[in-house]
């Protein structure tokens, strides 16, 4: 019924237009064309170089406004953080000072163990470096916990529509109370990462609530937290149960409802259907992911094992046997500590990456369920109005009292029809932007993480070959011997 | 879907010959991956010749059917991933060499030479193949008849005892287990090999094709390591049932051990005394373990006793070893599914991506995705193949453990040896005490001279002969202790070889497969470079 003249050429086709390389500039979280500090800085001095640029691109989305072109200059991101995701980001600010870049960098650090028993939690710090108006000072340090993280996510979820809010690391009911090191590390990490893509989101780190997070003391934190647990009941996971009925609709004759209006957009259903078998792979992939980070570990201790029995074996036999024996035992429990070593390696560098991506499907699913509400409400104050319009129109006729109350409610409908039309159709202008900018930026993630990947294996083959490699001059001698 | 079911440490058969050995070297991987296994279906796997160097087949992403299936097909159809192996790399030197140096010497049990590396090269080998069933029409009219299956036993050999360098008979279980029987008697005091267990055998039991392979597989290692064995090798037992056709005789024949049944020792002549003197070693043997008489002959052999203690050490060792190089094998095992699976789940997204693109960086991401795919089932299957390996290698530590049950079987006679002796050499001393004392008791009393010189001539009898059997008892304790000597000195010389062979073996396969899987992840790192951090 309402098909959106918006979605259809955002989607860009594989003829790729000549600004493609310019473009891809433009995402300045793209790693590989990370630009020069210097170069960077020459951007800024040369703007209408810049602006050229942006016209040109505007030309080819078709006046579309760009999310990424509102403000013409964008400035490199100094990023201080223990391990940095991402690369370069972006920052805008309207009254970008001459003197000093603007920067926004911030790290969660230093996990610590807080409480006892069964409301032990860990607190990380926030460290705040900035030289941003909008914030108190130029360095602040506060301490969070895992559920002020949440807090700020569900903000940003409720507030930023159509934006894919970066994605929290699942919450752990049973897991929390062991409090493995792996894991407060591997939190701490996603946390960070967290944040980081958040305050590189040129919407999203303008953001109010951000600076909350950042800045405010324990108690308002505390308070801001405690108040919000009434209003945001519905989470975006509660909508995305619901939006899961969407894609069958029985479910939903059978829920009562009636069917549900959706947009007809042949592409948008494309990236529905998409988004879901993604997360079915992916989620298989960081399954395996994980159990192969197990398999290395079971390998290891297998080789630690078998090379201490076959130590004592040659503590038994003696003369150059039980030699032969001892030293081949020793490699054994060497290579068994490589083993260990690469099996964090991959953990860290290749599955939690996947797990990100899992995590970051499952946001884009929370995004498309809030678009899919947006639009409904759309479609039904706009039959609110028709009927309204109906009715109007029949109340004139018999010239009713009623008459003016009836068209001042109709005057309000309509704006609020608007209003209904213009949430929605910002967030499928967001969501484009942000689609495009998901799938470059998971191009990186995983070729990064495919590339740590081979690396780690390729580095341990060679370990294991070198090592069995030195022993074998040494077998020979003492066969002869 | 990429089950592995290589659990049974056995050992494959896929050399036809010595001389094709070395000409299945490149072939190696492949023929050695297919792991001796249960199901028949797989017998034409071992015998085929996969000589194609096809390039690696690129995994089709855009066939209809699911590249899983494909891939899974592969599983029984390792023709069409090939040729990573190809390329010759120092890897494949070092197998090679290490192989062709091998041939040379005792090699994994196929061709069995003369221990000395020595000019004249006498090998003989045995196969075990073609079951099949028979029917015994001998009880037929009794019992209905019973089936049973005969295998084909071929040998091929050079050495001179046998009329002819390759010949085949067929046998059936009991014949192996009459053979057995029957060396276990002739070759006392030698480490003979033991026999595979007879089970309980239901006609239910012996159609399943599983046991018939495992039978046969059974039999077969144990004919060869019987003709391993330098002594028993010439036994004209195991050449009669090698080589005649027909069931075999139940005769006894002469061999070197023959003349002495240690039963026949004691109970020469005395029919009715051999109750009587399992009577006394059962009391001699009792008598030990109180300390009451004080037995004559001790096992003094310190030497012995050393060995003994320091083969059961090792045996306790071994065992521990054998049990922690299974669950290595199962790892690597695991590792290698692992990566395998994950590789297909890295298709399926490739699959995916490439379908459903609408951006570059899609297209990017599913090359990206594909290079990873085939890398992982590429190593996936190296650690297969490096698995199948290992386990032949490692397998030696299992024969060993068998051998060491062989050993305790010959400690049982020697301690049986020594008991005969000691029960005879007691029996000596109580005959000669009751002579005695008769012969003081004839002085004294004269009318009683009849009887008692008769009862003293009829001692003096029975104590020559005693001392008859007495002196063979000794003799064949002596001659038990000379074999247990000189079998410790070849187990030794053996295990010596044995193992160092193993570890060479299994060294020289770790490092060869680290290195081939290195190279395949060095490619794909290359590959995705580009995305390489330039920080941290």
């Amino acid at each position: 019924m309402f098909k959106l003249r918006s979605s259809k050429k955002h989607f860009r086709r594989e003829s790729t237009p000549p600004n493609q390389a310019s473009f891809a500039h433009l995402y300045i979280s793209d790693k590989s064309n990370r630009p020069d500090p210097r170069e960077i800085s020459s951007v800024y001095r040369s703007s209408s170089a810049l602006k050229q640029r942006f016209f040109t691109l505007h030309t080819f989305i078709k006046f579309r406004p760009n999310l990424y072109t509102r403000h013409p200059i964008p400035a490199k991101i100094m990023i201080t953080t223990q391990r940095s995701p991402t690369g370069g980001g972006g920052l805008q600010s309207p009254r970008s000072p001459s003197s000093q870049p603007p920067f926004l960098s911030v790290s969660v650090t230093d996990p610590a163990k807080m409480g006892n028993g069964v409301q032990a939690y860990i607190s990380y710090k926030v460290i705040t470096k900035t030289n941003l108006p909008e914030y108190q000072g130029s360095e602040k340090i506060v301490i969070r916990r895992y559920t002020d993280f949440v807090w700020l996510r569900d903000r940003l979820f409720e507030k930023y529509k159509g934006i894919f809010i970066p994605p929290l690391p699942e919450k752990s009911t049973v897991e929390k109370f062991r409090f493995s090191a792996e894991f407060i590390e591997m939190r701490r990490q996603a946390l960070d990462t967290f944040v980081n893509r958040i305050a590189l989101h040129h919407e999203l780190q303008q953001s109010e609530d951000l600076r909350t997070f950042l800045e405010a003391d324990e108690q308002t934190m505390e308070r801001a937290r405690s108040q919000d647990t009434g209003i945001l009941k519905k989470k975006p996971y509660d909508l995305m149960q619901i939006f899961r009925g969407v894609q069958s609709k029985v479910t939903d004759v059978v829920l009562g409802k009636e069917k549900p209006v959706e947009e007809s957009n042949p592409e948008y259903e494309k990236f529905k259907k998409y988004i879901f078998e993604l997360e079915d792979h992916l989620a298989e992939a960081q399954k395996h992911a994980y159990r192969l980070v197990k398999r290395h570990r079971e390998l290891g201790q297998s080789l630690a094992d078998f090379g201490k029995a076959i130590k004592l074996l040659g503590a038994c036999e003696g003369d150059a046997l039980g030699t032969a024996f001892s030293e081949l035992g020793a490699k054994s429990e060497m290579l068994s500590i490589k083993l260990q070593r690469e099996a964090h390696h991959l953990l860290m560098n290749f599955e939690e990456p996947l797990k990100d991506y899992v995590r970051a499907v499952q946001s884009i699913k929370g995004t498309i369920a809030e678009r899919a509400n947006a639009f409904r409400q759309q479609c039904e104050l706009a039959e609110t109005i028709k009927l309204k319009e109906i009715d109007l129109n029949k109340m004139r006729l018999i010239r009713s009292e009623k008459l003016f109350d009836a068209e001042h409610e109709y005057e309000e409908l309509k704006a609020n029809g608007q209003e209904a039309t213009r949430r929605f159709e910002t967030i499928v202008r967001l969501m484009n932007d942000e689609i495009v900018h998901f799938q470059e930026q998971k191009t990186q993630d995983m070729g990064r993480a495919f590339h740590e990947f081979a690396k780690g294996q390729a580095r341990l083959a060679n370990a294991i070959a070198d090592a069995w490699r030195s022993l074998l001059p040494k077998l020979d001698s003492l066969s002869v011997s | 879907m990429m089950t592995y079911d290589n659990q049974r440490f056995e050992e494959p058969q896929f050399y036809s010959s010595r001389e094709e050995m070395d000409s299945l070297l490149l072939h190696d991987d492949f023929s050695k991956s297919k792991p001796s296994s249960s199901t028949g279906g797989d017998d034409d796997h071992r015998r085929r010749s996969i000589s194609t160097t096809a390039p690696f087949a690129e995994i089709p992403t855009s066939e209809s059917g699911d590249p899983l299936v494909h891939l899974s097909s592969f599983h029984q159809n390792p023709k069409s991933f090939n040729s990573f192996v190809d390329p010759p790399s120092y890897a494949d030197a070092v197998i090679r060499s290490f192989e062709s140096v091998q041939s040379a010497q005792i090699s994994d049990n196929d061709a069995v030479s003369t221990s000395e590396p020595s000019v004249s090269h006498y090998f003989i080998r045995i196969s075990v193949t073609e079951p099949r069933k028979k029917h015994d029409l001998a009880n037929s009219v009794v019992s209905g008849g019973k089936n049973y299956l005969t295998y084909l036993v071929t040998t091929w050999t050079n050495l001179p005892e046998f009329n002819g360098t390759e010949f085949s008979v067929r046998r059936r279980f009991k014949e192996v287990v009459m053979l057995s029987d029957r060396l276990s008697e002739s070759y006392r005091g030698f480490f003979i090999p033991t026999r595979p267990d007879k089970g309980v055998v239901e006609s239910q039991v012996m159609q399943k094709h599983e046991f018939i392979e495992q039978r046969m597989m059974a039999m077969e290692k144990y004919l060869r390591k019987l003709a391993a064995h330098p002594v028993i090798r010439n036994s004209e037992d195991l050449r009669m049932f090698l080589q005649v056709q027909g069931n075999l005789p139940l005769m006894r024949t002469s061999n070197v051990a023959a003349a002495v049944d240690l039963r026949e020792v004691v109970h020469q002549g005395k029919g009715g005394r051999d109750l009587v003197r399992m009577f006394k070693e059962l009391r001699q043997s009792v008598t030990y373990g109180w300390g009451g008489t004080k037995p004559p002959l001790v096992e003094e052999d310190k030497d012995f006793l050393e060995k003994k203690m320091k083969l059961q050490d090792f045996e306790l060792k071994l065992s521990n070893v054998s049990l922690q190089a299974e669950s290595l094998v199962k790892a690597q095992q695991d590792v290698g599914e692992t990566m395998g699976q994950l590789g297909l789940v890295f298709v399926k997204l490739n699959k995916l991506e490439t379908e459903e693109a609408v951006f570059i960086s899609q297209k990017t991401r599913a090359r990206d995705m594909k290079n990873m795919a085939t890398s992982s089932v590429k190593a996936s299957r190296l650690y297969r193949e490096l698995n199948a390996q290992t386990i032949k290698h490692l397998d030696k530590l299992h024969d060993y453990l068998g051998v060491m049950l062989d050993v305790n079987n010959a400690y049982s006679y020697r301690s049986k040896a020594l008991l005969t002796v000691q029960t005879v050499v007691s029996e000596i001393s109580i005959l000669t005490s009751r002579i005695e004392k008769l012969e003081a008791a004839a002085f004294k009393i004269f009318g009683a001279e009849r009887t008692g010189i008769q009862k003293i001539d009829e001692l003096k009898e029975t104590m020559r002969v005693t001392e008859d059997a007495k002196d063979r008892a000794v003799k064949e304790y002596k001659r038990i202790k000379e074999t247990n000597k000189t079998e410790f000195e070849r187990l030794d010389k053996e295990k010596r070889e044995d193992f160092f062979k193993m570890l060479k073996g299994f060294v020289v396969n770790q490092a060869g497969y680290a290195e081939k899987m290195a190279s395949v992840w060095e490619t794909c790192a290359k590959e995705t470079s580009g995305y390489a951090q330039s920080c941290s």
